[in-house]
């Protein structure tokens, strides 16, 4: 039997209406919607203070004079009571419903003549021969109403009686002259200030990383790199190999330079030669560079050589360069009262910054000759030798590759659990990964091109995804366990999440170019370095400015938030005034935000426009 | 001479976009390639330079077994293929001059060029090859600033650079107007007959086959259908490389 159609369909919807009623009566549940607590008086008294409070930014503030009102008092009455004193009602005065009383005893002040919606305090003047001005007590605090008058019961003090009249004084406070910046919006200006620039270098330095990053998280850059077996095992090889010298190389110089760094003419003299003995070596291997398709392992070696030395040479250029700066750095800056010191200081920083990316540079570079060498090598093998001998080659080599990459994830890993183990450390992972190796080498016929392009974007992304799910919130509270509170951990911060997520934005910009221009340009015999510089690049730049300026505008409205968990910026202060109840100094933090992330919004929709 | 012997291909997907197609090429010759949309013309002249890879079959350029080279050796065999595009493929942000000299971008160093920087020598080149094609004075605008004929002109120009032994023309011309259409194969047949350049050009127009091929193949469904003189192209020819419901135009 055949059901009708129409019924079905309202059944559907009966059901997803009751679902939905389900899911949402749920949600009510568990997010503790209470209807009760809106309509309370506590609460909705503590809104309105709370609310009234931020819609009067503390922008402005006056300068205030001490107002002091005093009529005599009798703690303890004299015989026959204490007559009232005449008071002059000319300025501001107060009056007492009694001339005196016992300690401990409530009493009435009126004050008349204040200034309008002032406030202040009520103190009991204890007068002894010790003292004879009269030490004060407070007892209480007064708020003038519109005409400036006000009225206030007290409590006296337990003091000694005495016979001699003291005193009872209320202080007021007179604003004069006119109304000048809160030393809450001073303090505003300065942290939104920090907090601007913590963003643009957040952003500068994250797109540096992200562009280079984002090619190799690019499907379909990556997707063509394909290369055989012994191509890869030999790079896997070369890599780490590559990068260890890197790392020694860089440690053995810097270690050689150092005695040297104390004299600033040899550090002058090792910047200049250096460079110039580098720039004229590089132009003469770059012209004795004559193309040869016939694979000679001499003449390929003596390549490496040069190479490297060429590598060499930029190194001790590059140490060099930095030790000039600090030397130059330091002379400027012999304290800190010299003008324009920031300027001065940022000299040293530069040179600072090259020491540490020194080691890093010769890692990646070494790296990248060696796995650049030894991936020609395996390349040439699969090209020339017979599959036979290319099926043997990838046997021996593929499981040696596959130990050694096993052994360095371990490695890595160990610096986190400290296993400490070398069972754990060197023979399991050695022993899995030869295995993955070998059966790889089976498996593969020895000349087919493997997607290797393919499984590095998708370590890239992967990479890229845990990073970015991560929020720039958090990575500050790791950072600022690193390099201690302030604006430094939340820039940091802030660049890594840049990097995450303007490499995938990037990556995804590269994957949308138009293919046409990608092929004629192959077609010309272009490799693929050439490739991605003459017809990727131009095609990305407009869309890669735009997210730039979209991700600084990101990175402001984040860094004033990050200085809740110490990331320096106006995120900080923020947190403080409204921790210690001051509303009103938050409101201004919260105006010079809203005010800053608009600018933001403005300006760079306006370049965005203009240069895109 | 160029060699194409049982070509195959299928793409991922299952569709054989060429069937067993075999035939020469002798230098200098000017070869049209003709078929409906979607029979594999495309296909078969990005086989050539290896764009696409081949499933099956092999092409011998001068003995030369281009299926079969590395990587490195490809490159080094496309410096000599120039090819056209049918949309002309230009960077069309980049200034024309930069998208020629790319077309030396498989003969000079590496480095460099990725520094953009290019011999003056090939600057010359770039700037006598423009003259060739009558746009010398538009060399320093953008790309995408000249109309589609003379882009289709810069996309010859860069094809010269090469100093191609051998031009792959994919639909040159479909995507502009009649005369210029002209005006385009005029340049093809300029190239082929005072440089001795061998064209394979793809084409939709017969009456062009007519005016400009030595030769004429034709696809139809990846199979080769007809290989012969233009002229041997009658109606009951077109019929069956065009379909029974065809009209000739043009």
């Amino acid at each position: 039997m055949k059901k009708s159609p129409a019924l079905l369909k309202s059944v559907v919807t009966g059901l997803v209406t009751i679902l939905t009623l389900i899911i949402f009566a749920y949600g009510f549940s568990v997010t503790n919607v209470n209807f009760e607590e809106t309509r309370s008086e506590r609460r909705l008294a503590s809104l309105t203070r709370i609310l009234r409070a931020l819609a009067h930014p503390k922008i402005f503030d006056y300068t205030y004079e001490t107002l002091n009102v005093e009529v005599p008092f009798y703690l303890g009455c004299p015989e026959g009571g204490a007559a009232f004193p005449e008071v002059d009602r000319s300025g501001a005065f107060i009056l007492v419903n009694a001339g005196c009383a016992a300690p401990k005893e409530t009493i009435t002040v009126e004050g008349h003549n204040f200034q309008e919606n002032s406030s202040g305090s009520i103190s009991f003047i204890g007068i002894s021969p010790e003292a004879p001005d009269g030490v004060p007590i407070s007892i209480g605090n007064f708020q003038a109403d519109a005409q400036g008058n006000f009225k206030v019961e007290v409590t006296l003090p337990n003091r000694q009686i005495k016979p001699e009249p003291q005193a009872l004084r209320a202080t007021g406070q007179i604003q004069v002259g006119a109304p000048m910046l809160s030393q809450e919006s001073k303090v505003t200006w300065d942290k939104i200030i920090e907090t601007v620039f913590m963003a643009l270098l957040a952003t500068v330095f994250g797109t540096l990383l992200a562009v280079p990053i984002s090619f190799f998280s690019a499907r379909n850059l990556m997707s063509e790199v394909k290369s055989p077996l012994s191509n890869i095992s030999l790079s896997l090889i070369g890599w780490p190999l590559g990068m260890w010298l890197g790392i020694k190389t860089s440690k053995f110089l810097a270690n050689l330079l150092m005695p040297l760094s104390n004299s600033f003419l040899l550090v002058l003299a090792g910047t200049l030669v250096f460079p110039t003995l580098g720039f004229f070596f590089a132009k003469w291997f770059l012209a004795n560079q004559n193309e040869e398709l016939e694979y000679r392992f001499r003449k390929r070696l003596i390549n490496l050589l040069y190479t490297v030395s060429l590598a060499a040479l930029a190194l001790i250029s590059i140490l060099f360069a930095s030790k000039l700066l600090l030397q130059i750095g330091a002379y400027l800056t012999p304290n800190k009262d010299v003008p324009l010191y920031f300027l001065r200081k940022f000299i040293a920083q530069i040179g600072d910054i090259i020491a540490m990316l020194a080691p890093v540079f010769a890692t990646l570079v070494s790296g990248g000759i060696f796995g650049g060498f030894f991936a020609q090598l395996g390349q040439t093998i699969s090209d020339r030798m017979p599959a036979a001998t290319a099926k043997i080659f990838n046997l021996i080599v593929t499981p040696i590759a596959g130990a050694a990459v096993g052994i360095l994830i371990l490695q890595g890993l160990n610096w986190f659990y400290q296993f400490n183990d070398p069972a754990i450390l060197f023979y399991l992972p050695a022993g899995i990964g030869a295995a993955l190796g070998l059966t790889l080498a089976l498996v593969a016929a020895p000349k087919q091109p493997l997607p290797i392009g393919i499984f590095i974007y998708g370590i890239f992304r992967t990479l890229l995804n845990g990073t970015r799910s991560v929020e720039a919130l958090i990575m500050a509270i790791v950072f600022v366990a690193w390099v201690g509170l302030g604006p430094f951990a939340g820039a940091l911060a802030l660049g890594l999440h840049t990097v995450a997520s303007n490499a995938k934005l990037y990556s995804e910009q590269v994957e949308s170019i138009l293919a046409g221009p990608l092929e004629a340009i192959q077609a010309t015999g272009a490799n693929r370095l050439q490739t991605i510089i003459f017809a990727v690049v131009p095609q990305i730049i407009p869309p890669y400015i735009s997210y730039t300026m979209y991700r600084w505008d990101i990175n402001v409205r984040m860094s004033t938030i990050i200085g809740f968990v110490g990331g320096g910026g106006i995120g900080f202060i923020l947190q403080q005034n409204i921790n210690l109840l001051n509303y009103r100094a938050a409101s201004v933090n919260m105006l010079a935000i809203a005010i800053v992330v608009s600018s933001m919004d403005y300006i760079s929709s306006v370049l965005r426009e203009k240069y895109v | 001479m160029l060699e194409v012997k049982n070509l195959s291909k299928t793409y991922d997907g299952g569709m054989q976009a060429l069937k067993n197609v075999s035939f020469n090429v002798k230098q200098g010759e000017f070869l049209a390639v003709i078929g409906l949309s979607g029979s594999g013309k495309s296909t078969l002249l990005r086989c050539i330079n290896r764009l696409i890879e081949p499933t099956s079959g092999q092409i011998l350029w001068d003995e030369q077994d281009i299926t079969a080279a590395s990587q490195d050796e490809m490159r080094h065999i496309r410096r000599k293929i120039g090819m056209v595009f049918q949309h002309f493929n230009l960077v069309t942000r980049s200034k024309v001059i930069t998208n020629v000299l790319a077309g030396r971008l498989g003969y000079v160093n590496p480095i460099l060029s990725a520094f953009n920087r290019f011999p003056q020598s090939d600057v010359a080149m770039a700037l006598d090859q423009l003259d060739r094609v009558g746009i010398k004075n538009q060399a320093y605008k953008r790309a995408d600033e000249l109309s589609g004929g003379q882009q289709q002109r810069v996309g010859i120009a860069r094809a010269m650079m090469q100093q191609p032994t051998m031009v792959l023309a994919d639909e040159p011309v479909a995507s502009l107007d009649p005369v210029l259409a002209h005006s385009i194969m005029q340049h093809l047949e300029k190239i082929n007959k005072e440089d001795g350049v061998t064209v394979l050009c793809s084409l939709h127009f017969l009456d062009l086959v007519h005016r400009y091929a030595d030769r004429a193949i034709a696809l139809k469904e990846g199979a080769l259908m007809f290989d012969g003189s233009p002229d041997k192209i009658d109606d009951q020819k077109f019929r069956e490389i065009y379909g029974k419901d065809a009209e000739r135009i043009g």
